[in-house]
């Protein structure tokens, strides 16, 4: 699939602090009772920003001072958990284009990868800095470079990390697979021949 | 120089190279179920393909069918909107649905093996992160998400980078009333939740070899736990023993053959691994979480920690746990009031885990006003337990008895706590609402804990309550 190579991602940023933030945290599972992932964006983080009653918890995500943030700058181990798609779809039509935190789940950070919303992984020191910036100037500019694997924000600026191949993947537009794995049809082809699958034999 | 299983599959199922480094790899075996697979469905229509090999893919409802009332419509509208688009998608696209009425519906991880469909040597990808159920046979099973899906369905492939393998070698004997579950938990909770990212766990050693390979079942269904995308235990006779005469697997002179392969994929003896860790099973006591992680565990006898006792990158989160769970740092969990018992699950809902604790319930009773629910983890199991007689042992300890399904596992279906009840559950996952209730408590054990917790209507260590059986 052509898809635009992402490179660079500027805007504010809003804090989801905490560690350990998982994948039902994310999307809690009963809102994933869908056939598409159309409308996902509402649900997200909705047991951190409602009570069990639907009462606002004044999360920064629905302060007005963030309203527009397309950044989420978060702990280590995020999106840990389930597979679900749902969660980094969430984050997307919700409107962020990128995610700060630590470091993340694997299928998570994979799943987010293919979406085209680049997971960078910060230290643990440079995520208290940035946070604390945004907090108390969540007008901040925050600017995401992939290229070089920075972060700069105001004063601050940090080097993040990212999995070679995704950087690779999102640098150059072809984060989503489909289209190089369907130019090797062929080969798939005579591999499948020699790789027995599961199939009801008769007795 | 020697090869780990892992690697031998990874190098058989290798396609190509691709342009961002990453592999394009086969896979064997394709799982699908409704929650994670009908937006798939809709991307490969969308871009004009279709399922490259619908043979290879295998289809059951789990995570969002009730298990009381079973009658079509669902009360639930958007559940019911979910069965149907997968029956539809599953006739369409030509792939075999183990749908409610043939008897074989279950939870996929329960089904795959059930059926002989999970197979040695082989790759295995589902929609669901406890795909590494099926590492127990000796396949190198990964959970994936729905773009995955999609790749999947449209090629049998999908782009991975390959990962590291660690030795997870666990020695010595069981303690009486100690588990398979007991075992991973305490491998979480000494490896961190984290612990695994960008490992595939092998687990190994005299321990793992004496388990049965529903036990190994439910090790590995627990690697990501973890935080390892794949976990498996090397083939034996006893993973032959378990496959033979299932639907799915070969027979006569192609058994034979099947199993001939299947030895060889096996780790060598000179393997080379990029970590090893050793644990002594005999130092392994009935493990409880207090968390909201499933790294947050300790044993029956044991106090909860104190967030300062910890090390520094665990205490927030054990600080916000013990606010959310309502604990006290030093209190002991033995003897905390449980208002549910949840018996079911991808990781215990085997038949094995049905045998064992109906011998302790047999004659006792669900302590009054505790909710204990059993639900089988597939119909096929729920039909063998009641030849065995033991839905019967359940019903009459007080236990609902229910159909199979992924049920108050993660609380997609009307099985749900409410409010902050605290549930003793036989589940994988602790976190924050994952019960259905963003309040609700959950805390992860064994069967035979859960047992006890529910006759008790505490937390108890089985190993007492049940020692006058």
């Amino acid at each position: 699939m052509s898809l635009s190579p992402i490179k660079k991602i500027t805007g504010r940023a809003v804090p989801m602090e905490g560690d350990d933030i998982d994948t039902d945290r994310i999307i809690p599972a009963r809102y994933m009772r869908c056939v598409t992932f159309d409308g996902l964006g509402e649900f997200l983080f909705r047991d951190i920003r409602q009570t069990p009653e639907g009462k606002s918890t004044n999360h920064p995500i629905d302060q007005a001072k963030f309203k527009g943030a397309t950044i989420l700058v978060s702990g280590m181990n995020f999106g840990c958990g389930s597979s679900r798609e749902h969660a980094p779809q969430a984050i997307v039509r919700a409107g962020f284009q990128a995610v700060i935190a630590g470091n993340y789940a694997e299928i998570f950070f994979g799943n987010s990868t293919t979406l085209g919303l680049p997971c960078v992984s910060a230290q643990k020191e440079d995520l208290r800095a940035l946070t604390q910036l945004i907090s108390s100037e969540p007008s901040t500019q925050v600017e995401i470079d992939l290229e070089k694997l920075k972060v700069t924000a105001g004063k601050l600026s940090f080097p993040v990390t990212m999995k070679a191949s995704a950087q690779q993947g999102l640098l150059s537009g072809r984060y989503d697979a489909i289209a190089d794995l369907l130019a090797n049809l062929p080969k798939v082809q005579s591999m499948a021949s020699t790789i027995p699958g599961p199939s009801v034999s008769a007795a | 120089m020697g090869k780990t299983l892992f690697h031998k599959v990874w190098d058989r199922h290798t396609v190509a190279k691709l342009p961002d480094g990453s592999t394009q790899l086969f896979i064997g075996t394709h799982l699908i179920h409704e929650v994670t697979s009908p937006q798939a469905f809709g991307m490969i229509r969308d871009l004009g393909l279709k399922v490259a090999f619908p043979n290879r893919t295998f289809a059951t409802v789990d995570h969002i069918v009730p298990t009381d009332h079973r009658i079509e419509p669902f009360k639930d509208s958007l559940a019911d909107a979910m069965i149907k688009e997968l029956r539809k998608n599953c006739a369409e696209f030509g792939v075999t649905f183990f749908d409610i009425p043939s008897g074989k519906q279950g939870i996929v991880h329960i089904v795959g093996p059930e059926q002989g469909i999970t197979q040695p040597g082989t790759t295995i990808a589902c929609g669901d992160s406890h795909t590494s159920t099926h590492g127990a046979f000796g396949a190198v099973a990964f959970g994936i998400g729905t773009s995955q899906v999609r790749d999947v369905l449209a090629t049998q492939t999908m782009a991975l980078s390959p990962l590291k393998v660690r030795k997870i070698e666990v020695r010595g004997k069981l303690g009486p009333g100690v588990y398979a579950k007991d075992i991973i938990l305490h491998i979480i909770r000494t490896l961190g939740v984290n612990g695994g990212t960008g490992f595939a766990y092998e687990y190994a050693g005299p321990t793992i070899e004496g388990l049965s390979i529903e036990e190994r079942m439910t090790i590995c269904n627990m690697s990501i736990e973890g935080g390892a995308r794949v976990g498996y235990v090397n083939p034996d006779e006893k993973t032959f023993e378990y496959l033979k005469g299932r639907p799915y697997c070969p027979r006569g002179k192609e058994w034979d053959a099947a199993v001939k392969e299947w030895r060889k994929v096996a780790s060598d003896p000179d393997a080379v691994y990029d970590d090893v860790k050793i644990f002594e099973a005999s130092e392994i006591r009935p493990t409880v979480t207090w968390g909201i992680n499933p790294g947050q565990g300790i044993f029956i006898d044991e106090a909860i920690p104190s967030p300062d006792q910890l090390p520094e990158a665990d205490r927030s989160s054990a600080k916000e746990a013990l606010e959310f769970m309502k604990f006290k740092a030093g209190e002991k969990l033995s003897g905390q009031k449980i208002q549910v018992a949840f018996f079911g699950s991808c990781t215990n809902a085997r038949v094995s885990d049905f045998v064992e604790a109906s011998k302790f319930l047999k004659g006792r009773k669900v302590a009054p006003g505790i909710r204990a629910i059993a639900v089988p983890g597939s119909q096929g199991v729920s039909k063998i337990c009641a030849e065995l007689g033991i839905d019967k042992i359940f019903r009459e300890a007080g236990f609902e008895w229910r159909e199979a399904g992924c049920s108050m596992c993660l609380g997609m279906n009307p099985d749900q706590l409410v409010g902050d009840e605290i549930c003793a559950s036989s589940s994988n996952r602790n976190f924050k609402g994952r019960q259905g209730s963003p309040t609700g408590r959950t805390l992860l054990m064994s069967p035979v804990m859960v047992a006890a917790a529910a006759v008790t209507g505490e937390v108890s260590d089985a190993r007492k309550v049940f020692a006058k059986a």
